[in-house]
């Protein structure tokens, strides 16, 4: 084990604040190992393994504060970080927004290390990246892809004698497969705690089906499409209204959840009323961050519910300021979804897209929540009823605030890998969806 | 050299000597004692290559590095961050059995390290599984006392934390006093990374890489709190300099003009959507330039080793657009560059060793190179026989800290000015009947072979019949990027070369941050496709 464990990373806290000469000082502590293994042209490409604990004092004197990090764990760097810190605090202005460190209080207690995770080997890894290359090869095409795993505690103690500790393992694996003429592409990848759930044979077949479908891509009509999204599409964009639920930015007039004049939305209805999503540390579906870096416990909270803004996310300070108590903040959410299936969806669609995953997610207009990006890696026409054949890949101009208000189907939720670059992410269970008038504004070449 | 490459090369020189390249040649050159890792890191770092040698590598490089970061980040009169931190540990990268491996920790003892260095070679064998085609490193010399720091005047790590706090307030404060600004943002991040490299075949290399960023963002809210519009200070960009380039940014002097552009904003004129000349400010152009000809000319994307993440490229397969293939006009010419004065990704040495060159990637609009690393340059070696040219590196191995392992990376990829004249900007706007002159980079979106591609910016204006009129808002362009790069049809002259640049370059999985600079001119883009971008809820 080379994460610290709950008495290790205590007694290095301890051994941190010893220093301390502050009013008030806070020490954060992230330790662990990570591992990954690459593949490319159906071999390893490269690979890498790291350990490391870096360390992170936070000096307050009145409200002057400061911080320093180091991951060097002598006493003569974990003082100097301490002084480095201490030296900068009183140069700097008062910060009103300054909240001072909190009491001690409960904080959601979870054991989500996941013993074949903490062990994986390089071998391991590259006997589940022969499973993918394996069957690529077989069928003459070309395996890209990625897996990576961590094991990783993370600790919170403040001079007031508040402690806060998780450990937790995660892992990703995502695979793109090629057609070696280039016409043709697909993705498939998943996130998990446990590496047993991986299923490498699974996501292998189903890159490898999906780039032999996806060959030499017709051309196809931008504009408003009936749209059906696989799961990693629909975190894709939902994720990006779950980044936007700032409470301040709302209040301060510059969100779309602001209330022209002033306030902001919580309890407007502003999404299809079959949306709820909610995120909760505790569930063992999402076992999301407990607690946040001052050690303020995270919680349960329902978000959206039957389409209705329930709440925003407060911070201590903004909290403070409009008389509320500081909510949960967002890691890793749940999307409750319906009951039809993919293969519902694209029968009952007379003429509509099927995609398989976005890319190249970027900001358009902060006041609607518009985004632009692409579809990559499986983009179908679906034509009465059946995948008819692939079409190029599209850009689209939209809005997740859009898109749920123009829901047709709902499937059941699943966890994806939801970021676009397969790396570790808080757990994002979200349902397939069916919906009308996604908004795609140009053809791309990009296979 | 051909004509216009002579002159294109000269261009560069001439024209990069401005008043902070004066300073960066008067910058005292490295000194042995002024490195941060001394004897006793490098004895780790030596042993780390015999205890790979002995577990049977063929090859071994070691990197220890320490990467200072110090950030101050303002919001009007308040300070919202302030913190200095440091992060130092050592990564060995080795081949066995004809594969990769990399292992790295923050525990720079001896044991560990040697844990680290077996692990690597174990990891390399557990990889040969799968192998299909062994390693092949490009040869290069050795360079067994290579020296190098960044050209700085004045360490920014060396200024009281009290002057950065006041410089910032004093920007804010400029940026507040304009009617109709409701919040600014700012903030100041330096980086000092100090990087020590020595591999099995003899090179042994010191380095010192400072990085200077600051910025503000300043937001205008309409009375009537039925809009919102920011402006971002896109015309500083990082650079690879010390506190001087603080200094000369002039955060407060420049602060009032962005905070009228986004009150401006607010009553902007909504784009019609439809086909115009496009003038491209270098403030906006660099990342044009990053997305559409830097990206697509990575060798390993090319190749497809980045297909699951950052993409391919639509230069495939390679040999039918190598010498061929018309990127745009025959004024255009761009050339890698780790030697760029201030630039992001300059430096003494990459991080396999090799000392870079500069080389054109584009040549007077046709495309002649790719970016390489020394495993990547043995894969174009029939095109450097056919062109006469050596199989080395271009240098351009990057890794963004001790923890990862380096990669191919892009050097600074600059668009160099006209080669015949000093054409100014003016000349480019007085062609234009129907146009927009953009200033500023915004909201970037490209697919992942860079064919399609969407650019906002920070500011738009109209021009009519050669001549700058409104401010438009709304605005973003489409592109396809063969098309578009050759409807260039006039750039600016060496006068009009601007270096923009980001931290934040993403590729590569796990995902490493690359810093990069480009260097361009104004240039000028006929009949573009220009969408409008606002939609109401």
């Amino acid at each position: 084990m080379s994460y610290l464990s709950r008495e290790d990373a205590r007694a290095l806290a301890e051994r941190v604040l010893r220093f301390s000469r502050a009013e008030q000082a806070r020490v954060t502590i992230v330790s662990g190992d990570t591992g990954n293994t690459r593949f490319a042209e159906n071999q390893i490409s490269t690979s890498g393994d790291v350990t490391d604990t870096s360390v992170t004092v936070t000096s307050a004197f009145g409200r002057n504060v400061a911080s320093s990090t180091t991951n060097r764990l002598d006493d003569e760097s974990l003082r100097a970080a301490v002084q480095t810190s201490e030296r900068l605090a009183p140069l700097s202005p008062e910060n009103p927004e300054y909240m001072g460190e909190l009491e001690p209080r409960a904080t959601p207690e979870r054991d989500a290390v996941v013993a074949s995770t903490e062990n994986l080997s390089p071998e391991t890894r590259a006997r589940a990246v022969a499973e993918v290359t394996s069957r690529a090869e077989a069928r003459s095409l070309i395996a890209t892809g990625y897996t990576v795993h961590g094991t990783a505690s993370f600790a919170v103690m403040n001079t007031r004698g508040h402690f806060a500790y998780q450990a937790s393992s995660n892992a990703n694996f995502t695979t793109t497969v090629r057609t070696p003429d280039g016409t043709g592409s697909g993705w498939a990848g998943a996130g998990f705690f446990d590496w047993n759930d991986l299923d490498a044979a699974d996501l292998a077949a189903r890159a490898v089906d999906k780039a032999e479908l996806s060959r030499e891509p017709r051309d196809v009509e931008p504009g408003r499409w009936t749209t059906i999204l696989e799961p990693t599409a629909v975190a894709n964009m939902v994720g990006l209204m779950m980044g936007s639920l700032s409470a301040r930015s709302a209040d301060e007039g510059r969100s779309f959840f602001s209330r022209p004049g002033s306030g902001n939305r919580i309890g407007d209805s502003f999404l299809d009323d079959r949306v709820t999503i909610w995120s909760d540390p505790m569930d063992p579906r999402l076992y999301s961050s407990a607690f946040n870096g001052e050690g303020l416990p995270n919680r349960r909270e329902v978000w959206v519910e039957n389409g209705v803004l329930m709440n925003l996310a407060y911070n201590r300070f903004w909290a403070d300021r409009q008389n509320r108590e500081p909510t949960g903040f967002v890691s890793g959410y749940y999307m409750e979804g319906g009951d039809a299936t993919l293969d519902d969806m694209i029968r009952s669609t007379e003429r509509g897209l099927l995609v398989t995953r976005f890319w190249y997610i970027r900001g358009v207009d902060p006041r609607t929540i518009l985004f632009t990006g692409l579809s990559r890696d499986g983009t179908f026409m679906i034509e009465n009823g059946e995948i008819a054949y692939p079409v190029k890949n599209l850009r689209w101009n939209e809005s997740p605030v859009f898109m749920l208000n123009n829901l047709e189907m709902m499937g059941r939720p699943v966890r994806v890998s939801p970021s676009e670059s397969s790396g570790l992410s808080s757990a994002v269970h979200v349902p397939p969806l069916k919906v009308r008038d996604f908004t795609f504004t140009s053809v791309s070449d990009a296979v | 050299m051909k004509r216009r490459e002579f002159i294109a090369r000269s261009a560069l020189a001439g024209g990069a000597l401005s008043m902070l390249d004066v300073r960066e040649l008067l910058a005292r050159p490295a000194r042995a004692d002024a490195f941060y890792f001394q004897a006793q890191e490098q004895e780790l770092a030596f042993r780390a290559l015999d205890v790979a040698r002995q577990a049977g590598a063929s090859y071994a490089d070691v990197r220890v590095s320490r990467n200072r970061t110090q950030r101050v980040s303002t919001r009007e009169q308040q300070i919202t961050g302030l913190s200095d931190n440091e992060t130092m540990g050592m990564g060995v990268r080795v081949i066995a059995d004809g594969s990769w491996g990399f292992a790295a920790t923050s525990g720079l003892t001896a044991d560990e390290l040697d844990r680290a260095t077996r692990q690597a070679v174990a990891q390399a064998r557990a990889n040969a599984v799968t192998q299909l085609r062994p390693l092949e490193l490009a040869p290069t010399e050795v360079n067994p006392d290579g020296q190098w720091t960044s050209p700085i005047s004045i360490d920014p790590f060396s200024v009281a934390i009290e002057d950065k706090v006041a410089l910032l307030f004093a920007a804010n404060r400029a940026a507040m006093q304009v009617p109709g600004v409701r919040f600014v943002t700012s903030a100041l991040s330096f980086l000092r990374e100090d990087k020590f490299f020595a591999n099995t075949e003899g090179t042994v290399t010191n380095q010192t890489i400072y990085r200077t960023t600051p910025g503000t963002n300043v937001t205008a809210v309409a009375a009537d709190g039925s809009d919102f519009q920011s402006r971002s200070s896109t015309d500083v960009a990082p650079r690879g300099l010390g506190w001087e380039y603080v200094v000369d940014s002039d955060l407060e002097g420049n602060a009032p003009r962005w905070a009228e552009e986004a009150v401006q904003k607010l009553s902007a004129r909504s784009v019609d959507p439809g086909r115009y000349d496009l003038v491209l400010l270098p403030t906006h152009l660099w990342l044009t330039l990053h997305e559409s000809i830097a990206h697509p000319t990575e060798l390993d994307r090319i190749y497809g080793y980045e297909a699951n993440y950052a993409g391919t490229s639509f230069i495939y397969p390679l040999e039918d657009y190598l010498g061929r293939f018309r990127y745009g006009p025959e004024i255009m010419n761009v050339q890698g560059e780790r030697s760029s004065p201030g630039g992001l990704s300059t430096v003494g040495y990459d991080d396999e060793g090799v000392r870079p060159r500069d080389y054109l990637i584009v040549r007077n609009g046709i495309l002649v190179d790719a970016q390489t690393t020394r495993e990547q340059a043995p894969w174009l070696a029939d095109w450097y026989a056919q062109t006469g040219q050596e199989v080395r590196s271009h240098g351009c191995s990057y890794a963004q800290s001790w923890a990862d392992v380096q990669f191919q990376r892009m050097p600074n990829v600059n668009l160099l000015p006209h080669p015949d004249r000093d054409v100014q900007l003016d000349e480019l706007i007085d062609g234009v009947d129907n146009g927009i002159l953009i200033d500023g980079n915004g909201s970037f979106s490209i697919d992942q072979q860079r064919f399609n591609a969407q650019f906002g910016g920070q500011v738009f204006w109209e021009i009519r019949n050669g001549r700058v009129e409104g401010m438009l808002k709304d605005v973003a362009y489409q592109l396809r990027t063969p098309e578009f790069w050759n409807s260039m049809d006039l750039i600016g002259g060496e006068s009009t070369y601007w270096t923009g640049g980001a931290n934040n370059d993403g590729k590569g999985q796990p995902s490493q941050s690359n810093a990069i600079s480009h260097a361009c001119v104004p240039a000028r883009f006929r009949q573009v496709n220009v969408i409008n971008t606002g939609r109401s809820a």
